[in-house]
């Protein structure tokens, strides 16, 4: 498994494609909890995939304030597909150009599948990672350690 | 990660008895595929491991990509109520393809509700609250998806099939009883 990004590290900036014509910026969520969730690939053949689940615990993230964005290799064509599908309420980021690029910056790449880790990152109002975690490829971690670290941030 | 953050309590629906060796909680979806293919395999363990087990089902609604799941789970509550929950919840699952409220008034008569009381129920949210605190409870306890199931309140991590399932409850058996249950 990646050596992923730890706590106290500053939380390497990014600006990814969410829709065709928008992107988003990490800086631009200063002053907000982020919740940066890398997953393999959209359209995962599970229900309750682990963005789906995410997509229904949204309202206990907004609880704190936090703002969650999924990111994979996959294009924007393609979150754009599964946003819709799947009745997503959260940006889906497109690390697709040049491959991976924001996944490799956080230690989550996986160059032998050419995807990203299942590795998720809470980043505190000051763009510090307060807390990551990494989980085997096959396992959904669920959101019990977000909701934690979340908690465990100062108000 | 995966302990069952909420005990078995007086909130839940049990079948066999609460204080039998080895205690399956599933948090399940009535629309979810997955957890309509476990619903046999469930029962296949109750008979196989006949008092030694209990099973206690916990609503996990993925309401988002499932429509009826949490009408559903509050059917099952509103039949719960009225001491029925098992049957309405075997009713759900052998009829998952037609979920809907047609359905859900067919089958409170059939099992002798008031469909007009069932009706009320829906409308005025009485069961939201109980089916928003399994589901919240899970999220806590580290559900991922739907089935997750706990046994002993530990979650059972992989598949789902009769072997795996009765390979682990026999261990959680022979480890014995846990000094504190979950």
């Amino acid at each position: 498994m990646a050596n992923i990004l730890q706590a106290g590290t500053p939380a390497p900036d990014f600006s990814l494609h969410v829709t065709p014509d928008q992107r988003l910026s990490l800086n631009e969520l200063r002053g907000k909890p982020v919740i940066l969730a890398f997953y393999p690939a959209d359209w995962s053949p599970v229900c309750g995939d682990q963005m789906a689940l995410y997509n229904e615990i949204l309202p206990e993230f907004q609880k704190y304030g936090a703002v969650l964005v999924g990111v994979s290799v996959d294009g924007v064509w393609c979150h754009a597909a599964f946003a819709k599908d799947r009745h997503m309420h959260f940006p889906l980021a497109a690390d697709f150009e040049p491959k991976g690029e924001v996944a490799r910056s956080y230690g989550a790449y996986r160059s032998e599948d050419g995807v990203t880790e299942r590795a998720l990152f809470v980043i505190d109002r000051n763009g510090v990672i307060a807390w990551s975690y990494c989980s085997p490829i096959a396992i959904n971690p669920g959101a019990e350690g977000i909701l934690q670290a979340l908690e465990a941030l100062p108000s | 990660m995966s302990k069952l953050s909420i005990a078995v309590g007086a909130g839940d629906h049990v079948q066999g008895d609460p204080a039998a060796e080895c205690g399956l909680v599933e948090y399940g979806d009535y629309e979810c595929p997955h957890c309509a293919r476990a619903y046999p395999i469930v029962k296949r363990l109750q008979q196989h491991f006949t008092t030694s087990l209990s099973f206690v089902f916990r609503n996990f609604p993925l309401s988002q990509i499932h429509p009826w799941a949490e009408p559903a789970a509050e059917v099952a509550e509103f039949a719960g109520a009225h001491g029925k929950f098992w049957e309405m919840h075997d009713l759900l699952f052998e009829n998952q393809e037609s979920l809907g409220s047609a359905l859900f008034l067919k089958l409170a008569d059939r099992l002798d509700l008031s469909p007009s009381q069932l009706q009320t129920a829906i409308t005025e949210h009485m069961y939201t609250a109980h089916v928003r605190a399994d589901f919240s409870g899970g999220v806590r306890g580290g559900v991922n998806g739907t089935p997750t199931f706990f046994i002993n309140g530990q979650r059972h991590n992989g598949p789902f099939d009769f072997d795996v399932l009765s390979n682990a409850i026999e261990q959680a058996l022979s480890a014995g009883k846990p000094a504190r249950r979950e």
